[in-house]
């Protein structure tokens, strides 16, 4: 076997919490790379998969410091380098692709500017012969206009050009190494497939190694040679992609691949066609912007029509841009919509909400996608959760505090709970508790916007089932937007298809993969990656479809 | 079970100082005190000349030395307490109330409510501190509701600004949107939602205007248009002992003294809250 590019032994990060307490990240961690190697780290979010990754280039976040152990990088020790020594290894020895790279790029320098300036920072080239191969590398990462990209600025360029450009600006120095950090979770499906794409022959052609860190499988079978899964700062397996994905060892791994396939839904029975539904829209047209004649600048929403009946599920699937979200805004009140109607339990709802009475209001609960942001940071779990029982029902003291811990059990939360913080939880306890406070309100339809895309498989599963149980004991409505078509094929009835905020296809789930006719959603349909390393290979899409729709 | 025993106390909630802070607290505590007991405490009457000689060395007898006029340093420091630590807290307390109250009004209404009261007060905060201090008090004459309502309308844009470009980023958060989705009314988003989230940049806030009010304070003294003799707050002690300096005095160095160990024990404070409160910025 040849000598590893990089070897890391008994790796061990700490870090000191704002109260002064000292925890273990990493707890021991050891593996190889072997040259043009791809390896994949796997794991929920803070199972410690970015900090190894980091750690590559010598980098810990701050708070965070390397305790013991030893990173080996070609004839490198990183661990025993100055910060010095450690500056000249990144961009030449070894670089990094970060998650978002809208956030990466200096939105007030051009393209080319930020790219060429590895090379300029070390020394390596000069600068027409750094264009010259940043245009190469332009080419090979199949970017359009690849002589004249490099003039434009960030926002000029959309979100998955601008990815594959980040890994343009990683590899002009000729890395030996590249540490991919989650580079196409915040993409759109369609644009996934053409970022890995590029991903994928950039690294066939230049025999570097890499690391790429994900929580998403079927995305990682596409790209990694071995896969090691992490949790709480240990490695659970290590293994090939194809061992990992057909023969698991470990129970963990085993959970993670159960997570991605969902327990069908099963739907409710249609109650018969002259029972009110619990939602109907007509026509709904909403849009942001300065209102001139009765219509705003900026029209997100075309004439959307559907129906919800009582005790089903809906679920708006589409790309971001799509209008979906704009739709439950608008439905709630958040965003008056200019034109059309909506009726809820056959009464109809004012657009704006400041006109609704506070009864329609309680019925209609609205969930955001990101619950760090939707609970406030300066109150406990109890006043969140109190306030809109005080709000709809006046519920006062002991009655309140017994009803608070009511819901804190419907979502499976110990009452211990309601006197901390929402910094205090964790991602998907955040998520149960921005749940229950649309309970509290007992709703009828709760409006559920992205609530599991920003959770880690496993944890968004769960939160799914949860959604189902509580539907069962409280005859609950859903209507559910994600992005995410197994996500709304795991929990909805049926299914609308939204593109540039008019819906394009309107199916039941069980028969959308298989029935749908509209373009678009088999262009979407076609885009989810599967659990399969040949999948990407094998992909064939319709050059025109794809030219027509996605936003590459 | 043992979670459940756990009671909210304000160290396990994370409201607690580190030893900064305390001595921070301490120091403005003891001055707030010593305003409350002056009269009690005074050995002297302030304004009563006590020593044969002017400009006083530290003694048995007058511990701080005496002043240009022969009265007693200490005593006049303990009722200076009074004025200084009285008039900035109320006149801060005045402006950051104000401020905050309409920055947060401002910044969730937006449209021309925010617009007109925005310009209005970029406008007020373009007269120069001390000359409006000094046409005001020229105007109506030196008292000390007139110095706290001065010295508060002076400092009041800063805060408003400061408070509306907080509330501004705080109103467009998901629980406030949730909050708003609830049917709330404007009151509760202002004093519930947005406000404890934006309370600890406030307090900080604060802990600077108040020491821009006690220097103020002194440069209005110092003009002579502060507190009236033979009153007199730290900064007019300062301004009438200043000869004193080449005499050697200490008359000039105890009134310095606790002017600064005030406005530093202020900071020390602010800047040492308790990181829950100083953590909530948006």
């Amino acid at each position: 076997m040849t000598e590893p590019l990089v070897c890391v032994r008994d790796l061990r990060i700490g870090a000191t919490t704002d109260s002064g307490r000292k925890v273990e990240i990493i707890k021991g961690v050891s593996f190889d790379i072997a040259p043009g190697e791809i390896v994949a780290l796997i794991g929920e979010s803070g199972s410690g998969k970015t900090t190894i990754a980091l750690s590559l280039m010598g980098h810990a976040r701050p708070g965070c410091a390397i305790h013991g152990g030893t990173i080996r990088l070609g004839r490198h020790d990183v661990t025993g380098m100055t910060e010095r020594q450690r500056a000249a290894l990144r961009g030449t020895e070894v670089s990094y692709i970060p998650q978002s790279a809208a956030a990466a790029f200096n939105p007030s320098k051009r393209i080319m500017d930020q790219v060429v300036e590895i090379t300029s920072i070390h020394n390596l080239m000069p600068r027409a012969k750094a264009e010259a191969k940043a245009r190469e590398l332009f080419r090979a990462l199949a970017l359009p206009d690849p002589d004249t990209i490099g003039s434009r600025y960030p926002h000029q360029v959309s979100g998955g050009q601008l990815q594959r450009l980040s890994a343009a600006m990683a590899l002009i120095g000729d890395p030996q190494l590249v540490i991919f950090d989650e580079p196409t979770t915040a993409l759109d499906v369609t644009t996934q497939i053409e970022v890995l794409r590029a991903f994928r022959s950039v690294m066939g052609q230049g025999n570097m190694a890499g690391v790429y860190v994900s929580h998403d499988l079927a995305v990682v079978a596409q790209i990694a040679d071995r896969i090691i899964v992490l949790r709480g700062g240990v490695v659970q397996e290590e293994g090939t992609t194809e061992q990992i994905l057909t023969a698991p060892a470990h129970a963990y791994t085993r959970q993670l691949l159960d997570a991605f396939e969902p327990v069908p839904h099963v739907a409710a029975p249609k109650t018969g066609a002259q029972a009110r539904p619990i939602l109907q829209v007509d026509n709904l047209c909403a849009g942001y912007g300065a209102i001139r004649n009765g219509e705003p600048a900026a029209k997100i929403l075309q004439n959307v029509s559907f129906r919800l009946e009582r005790g089903r599920n809906l679920g708006v699937i589409g790309e971001s841009g799509s209008g979906k979200s704009t739709l439950a805004r608008a439905i709630a009140g958040i965003l008056p919509a200019y034109r059309g109607n909506i009726q809820l339990d056959g009464a109809e709802l004012k657009p704006d909400l400041a006109q609704r009475s506070k009864d329609q209001l309680r019925r209609a609960q609205i969930v955001f996608q990101l619950a760090d942001t939707a609970l406030n940071p300066a109150q406990s779990i109890e006043t969140i959760l109190g306030r809109p029982l005080t709000f709809y029902h006046g519920m006062k003291g002991a009655k309140r505090a017994a009803r608070v811990a009511q819901l804190l059990d419907m979502v499976h939360l110990p009452n211990a709970l309601r006197h901390r913080l929402p910094s205090e939880l964790s991602g998907g306890q955040k998520q149960r508790v921005n749940l229950a406070r649309a309970l509290a309100a007992d709703p009828e339809l709760i409006l559920c916007d992205e609530i599991t895309s920003a959770l880690d498989t496993v944890v968004a599963a769960a939160i799914l089932d949860l959604l189902k149980e509580l539907q069962r004991e409280l005859n609950l409505s859903y209507m559910f937007i994600s992005h995410d078509l197994s996500t709304v094929e795991a929990i909805c009835d049926d299914v609308l298809v939204m593109l540039k905020g008019r819906v394009v296809e309107a199916l039941p789930a069980a028969r959308m993969s298989a029935e749908a006719v509209h373009p678009y959603s088999r262009l979407l349909i076609s885009s989810i990656p599967k659990l399969d390393t040949g999948w990407l290979k094998g992909l064939e899409q319709d050059p025109e479809l794809i030219a027509l729709f996605a936003r590459r | 079970m043992s979670m459940s025993l756990r009671l909210p106390t304000p160290a396990r909630l994370g409201y607690s100082f580190n030893w900064v802070g305390r001595i921070g607290l301490a120091v403005i505590l003891f001055w707030a005190v010593i305003a409350i007991i002056g009269p009690w405490i005074t050995p002297y009457p302030t304004g009563e000349m006590v020593d044969f000689d002017y400009f006083g060395p530290v003694s048995q007898k007058f511990w701080m030395g005496t002043d240009y006029l022969g009265r007693d340093i200490l005593s006049r420091v303990i009722m200076g307490a009074r004025y200084t630590v009285g008039i900035a807290l109320a006149a801060v307390t005045l402006a950051c109330a104000g401020g905050v109250l309409l920055g947060m009004i401002a910044g969730v209404m937006g449209g021309w409510f925010d617009t007109l009261l925005s310009r209005l007060l970029d406008a007020f905060n373009g007269i120069p501190s001390l000359l409006f201090g000094l046409v005001v008090v020229a105007a109506v004459g030196s008292s000390i509701p007139v110095l706290i309502l001065t010295l508060a309308a002076i400092y009041l844009p800063g805060a408003y600004r400061f408070a509306r470009a907080l509330a501004v980023n705080v109103n467009t958060m998901d629980f406030v949107t949730v909050a708003r989705a609830r049917g709330e009314g404007f009151a509760h988003l202002i004093l519930r939602e947005i406000f404890p989230n934006i309370l600890g940049p406030v307090l900080a806030d604060l802990g600077l205007r108040f020491v821009f009010i006690v220097l103020v304070l002194s440069g209005l003294s110092f003009l002579g248009l502060g507190v009236q003799p033979p009153n007199a707050d730290w900064g007019a002690l300062v301004r009438e002992n200043i000869e004193g300096l080449s005499l050697g005095a200490p008359a000039v160095v105890f009134p310095s003294i606790a002017i600064a160990s005030l406005t530093i024990s202020v900071n020390m404070f602010i800047d040492n809250l308790p990181t829950r409160i100083r953590d909530r910025s948006a």
